[in-house]
C-alpha cells in the first residue's frame, strides 16, 4: 500500500530531475576547478618563496601553452598520448581498479609497433600503419590485462602489480632496444630499425599536429559509449560499485575486470604506436617520457570520465609544453611542471572529500 | 668490479656484499611502511619520500659539510611529506592509495626541482666501518664494509618488533590498525594515530633515501632511485608486517639487486638489463605466491585497504 501511495510523489518529481542533473554536473565541474585554482595558488606561493614572480610564471605557462597557434599545436601534440594513457587509468577505474601501469604498456606497445613497422616495410602505408596499431594495442592490452589477471586470479594488488610491471616493461624495452633489436647504425642513441618514411603517421590537414590526437579523441568517444550506453559498460560500473553485488547478480566479474584492463592497455599501447610512428620513427629511450604517469593525473582530474579526459589532457599537455619556455626565460628547472602537477594531484585528491557536502549541489526533494 | 681475482667464486661474495650495501634503503623504507600499515593505512608514496630524502640529505650535507646533519634533514623532509599524506588521508572519503600515487609524483617532482643545483657538486658522504680487515681477501674486505645506518636499521627492527609486542604505544597502533571501531570505543583518536604513524614512517623512508645519496651509490642525480620505495611496500606484505622479517626480506631484495652488477664484473654482460629487473620480478613473484584471491593475508592489519 505504501508503495502505491508513493507513486504520485515520484511522478511529481519529474520536473526537478533536470535541475538535479544540472546540480550534479555543476558539482562535478566546480569542485575540480576549485581544486585546480587552489593548487595554482599554492604553486604561486612555492614560486614566490623561491624568489620568482608567480604572475610571470603563469603568464609564461599561458604563453607557452595556449597563446599562439604554434603553442596550441605543441600543446595538442603532447595531449595526444596523454589522452590515451589516461584512458588506461580511467577504464579499469570504472571496474574499481587503480591501475597505474600505462607507462609500461606504452613503451612495449611502441616497441611492438616499431618492430612490426620495420618487418612490413615496403607494403602499402595504410596496411603497415594498421598492423603497427594492432600490434601495439594487442601488446598493451595483454600487458595491462596481466595486471588485472593477477588481481582477479591471485589477489595481487593491482596498483603495486601494475607499477612493478612497468619497471619490468622498461627493463625488457631497454634489453631489446640496446641488444637484439638494435639498429647498428644508431650509435649515440640506441634505437630499433627505423620504419619507412612513407609509413609514418602524418599530420592533420593544414596543421602541425599528427593524427594521434584524432585517435585519442575517437578512443575517448568509443569508451564513453562503451561505459555509458552498453550493457557491458553498465555491468562494468556495477563491478566498480560493488563487487559482491555484481557476483550475486551473476555478472562475469573476471571477464569484466580483464576486459576493462585490456581496453585501457590497448589505449596506452596505441599511445606508444603514435609516438613511434608519428614522432620518433623508431623505438628508443625517448618513449620513456613519463606520459604514463602524467596520464594518471589526467584521469584523476577527469574523475575517470572518458569525455572529460580530452580537455584535461589538453590542459596538462599545455602545462608540459610550457616547461621549456619556463626554463629559458626564468631559469627554472624542467621539473617545475612536475611540481605544479604534483600539487594539483594532491589538491584534486583532497577535494574528493567535498563531494556531497554542499547543499547547493544536492538533488531536491530527495 | 672487485671480483676478478676470485673468478666465479666472487659472484656470491659480491652478491652478499651487495646485499648488505643495497639493503639498507629497503630496510628503512620497509620499517617505515610497516609502521604506517600496522596503523591501518598504506602509503604508496614512499618512493617519492625516498627520492626527496636522498636529495635533501645530499644538499644539506653539501651545504653544512656534515653528512649526519644531512641524514637528519632527510628524515625531517620525509616526515613532512608523510604528515601531508596523513593529513590528506584523514579527510573523509579520500583514498590512501590514490594519495600515495599523488605523493609519489609530488615528492619526485619537488626533489628534481630543488635538487637541480646539487647534481654537480660533491658532498661529504657517510663513513664506513671496515669489519673485514681480518681477511686478506680484498673481496671479503669490500663485502664487509658496513655503514652505521645498516646497524642502526637492525637495531630499529628489533626495537620495533619489541615495541609492537610489549609496549602500550605498540598496542595502540596495532589496535587502530586492526579495528578502528575498537580504538574509537576505547577513546583513542584513530585519524591522529594514523597520521603520526605515517609521519614517522615518512621520517624512516627519508633516512633510507639519504643512504642512497650519502653512502651508496653516494651521489645525487635524478635516476638515483629505481623503485626501491615501491618495492619496499611489497616487501612489507612479503614480511607479513613483522619488523624482523622486514630485515631478512630487505637482505633478500638487496641481494637480488646485486646480481646484475656482480655478474657484469665476471664478464656476463649479455642480459644486463634483464638482470637489473631481477628485484622487480622477485617482488612480483613473491606477491603472486603470497597473495590469495579468497582470504585476507595472515598477519594483515584488519583495516588495511590494500589486502581487502
Amino acid at each position: 500500500m505504501e508503495a502505491v501511495a508513493a507513486l504520485p510523489a515520484n511522478a511529481g518529481t519529474r520536473a526537478p530531475l533536470a535541475s538535479d542533473a544540472v546540480r550534479r554536473a555543476a558539482e562535478g565541474l566546480l569542485i575540480p576547478l576549485g581544486a585546480l585554482a587552489v593548487s595554482m595558488l599554492l604553486f604561486g606561493v612555492f614560486v614566490l618563496v623561491l624568489g620568482k614572480d608567480p604572475i610571470a610564471v603563469y603568464q609564461l605557462i599561458w604563453k607557452g601553452a595556449f597563446s599562439t597557434s604554434f603553442a596550441w599545436q605543441n600543446t595538442l601534440q603532447r595531449a595526444a598520448p596523454l589522452i590515451l594513457t589516461a584512458l588506461c587509468v580511467a577504464i579499469p577505474a570504472r571496474a574499481g581498479l587503480i591501475v597505474i601501469g600505462a607507462e609500461g604498456a606504452l613503451v612495449l606497445g611502441g616497441l611492438a609497433a616499431a618492430v612490426s613497422g620495420h618487418l612490413l616495410s615496403g607494403h602499402a602505408p595504410l596496411a603497415v600503419q594498421l598492423a603497427m596499431a594492432l600490434a601495439a594495442m594487442t601488446t598493451g592490452a595483454a600487458w595491462i590485462a596481466l595486471a588485472g589477471g593477477l588481481r582477479h586470479f591471485r589477489g595481487v594488488n593491482e596498483t603495486i602489480g601494475s607499477l612493478l610491471l612497468t619497471y619490468i616493461a622498461i627493463a625488457l624495452f631497454n634489453h631489446f632496444v640496446e641488444g637484439p633489436l638494435r639498429d647498428p647504425a644508431s650509435l649515440n642513441k640506441p634505437s630499433t630499425m627505423p620504419i619507412d618514411e612513407a609509413s609514418m603517421v602524418g599530420n592533420l590537414p593544414g596543421l602541425d599536429v599528427h593524427w594521434g590526437l584524432v585517435f585519442g579523441v575517437v578512443f575517448c568517444l568509443a569508451c564513453h559509449v562503451l561505459v555509458r550506453h552498453t550493457v557491458a559498460g553498465f555491468a562494468l560500473r556495477v563491478v566498480g560499485g560493488n563487487v559482491r553485488a555484481a557476483r550475486l547478480a551473476g555478472l562475469p566479474v573476471g571477464a569484466l575486470i580483464l576486459g576493462s584492463c585490456a581496453v585501457g592497455g590497448a589505449a596506452a599501447g596505441l599511445a606508444g604506436m603514435v609516438e613511434v610512428a608519428a614522432v620518433h620513427g623508431s623505438a628508443n629511450a625517448s618513449l620513456i617520457a613519463g606520459y604514463g604517469y602524467a596520464g594518471i593525473l589526467v584521469a584523476f582530474i577527469a574523475r575517470h570520465n572518458p569525455l572529460a579526459i580530452v580537455p584535461v589532457a589538453i590542459l596538462v599537455g599545455g602545462i608540459n609544453a610550457s616547461g621549456s619556455i619556463l626554463q629559458r626565460r626564468l631559469d627554472l628547472p624542467d621539473a617545475t611542471v612536475l611540481v605544479l602537477q604534483g600539487i594539483a594531484f594532491m589538491a584534486i585528491l583532497a577535494a574528493e572529500t567535498l563531494y556531497g557536502r554542499a547543499r547547493l549541489f544536492q538533488p531536491r526533494g530527495a | 668490479m672487485e671480483s676478478e681475482a676470485l673468478g666465479w667464486y666472487g659472484v656470491p661474495i659480491a652478491v652478499l656484499g651487495g646485499a648488505i650495501r643495497v639493503s639498507t634503503p629497503f630496510l628503512f623504507v620497509s620499517l617505515g611502511e610497516c609502521l604506517t600499515e600496522r596503523s591501518g593505512r598504506i602509503n604508496l608514496g614512499l618512493e617519492g619520500v625516498l627520492v626527496m630524502g636522498a636529495m635533501s640529505g645530499y644538499a644539506v650535507s653539501f651545504l653544512t659539510g656534515n653528512a649526519w646533519v644531512g641524514v637528519l634533514v632527510a628524515g625531517l623532509a620525509g616526515m613532512a611529506l608523510g604528515l601531508l599524506h596523513g593529513l590528506v588521508c584523514s579527510l573523509a572519503r579520500v583514498s590512501d592509495i590514490a594519495v600515495g600515487i599523488g605523493l609519489m609524483l609530488l615528492g619526485t617532482g619537488l626533489a628534481f626541482f630543488l635538487g637541480k643545483p646539487y647534481v654537480q657538486p660533491k658532498a661529504p658522504t657517510l663513513p664506513a666501518l671496515h669489519l673485514g680487515d681480518w681477511s686478506a681477501s680484498p673481496q671479503i674486505q669490500a663485502a664487509l664494509q658496513i655503514n652505521v645506518l645498516f646497524l642502526a636499521g637492525i637495531a630499529l627492527a628489533i626495537a620495533m618488533a619489541w615495541a609492537f609486542r610489549a609496549t602500550r604505544w605498540g598496542l595502540i597502533v596495532r589496535m587502530v590498525g586492526d579495528s578502528a571501531d575498537a580504538a574509537r570505543a576505547m577513546g583513542y583518536p584513530v585519524a591522529a594515530v594514523r597520521t603520526l604513524c605515517t609521519a614517522a614512517g615518512g621520517f624512516l623512508a627519508g633516512v633510507g633515501g639519504s643512504f642512497l645519496s650519502l653512502y651508496y651509490p653516494g651521489s645525487w642525480n635524478e635516476g638515483l632511485s629505481s623503485g626501491q620505495g615501491l618495492m619496499a611496500v611489497a616487501l612489507v606484505i612479503f614480511a607479513r608486517w613483522r619488523p624482523l622479517a622486514c630485515f631478512w626480506a630487505a637482505l633478500l631484495f638487496g641481494g637480488a639487486g646485486a646480481i646484475g652488477p656482480a655478474l657484469q664484473s665476471v664478464g656476463v654482460t649479455g642480459g644486463y638489463y634483464l638482470f637489473n629487473a631481477a628485484p622487480y620480478v622477485l617482488t612480483l613473484a613473491i606477491m603472486i605466491f603470497t597473495s590469495s584471491p579468497n582470504r585476507t593475508l595472515a598477519g594483515a592489519p584488519g583495516e588495511l585497504s590494500v589486502t581487502r
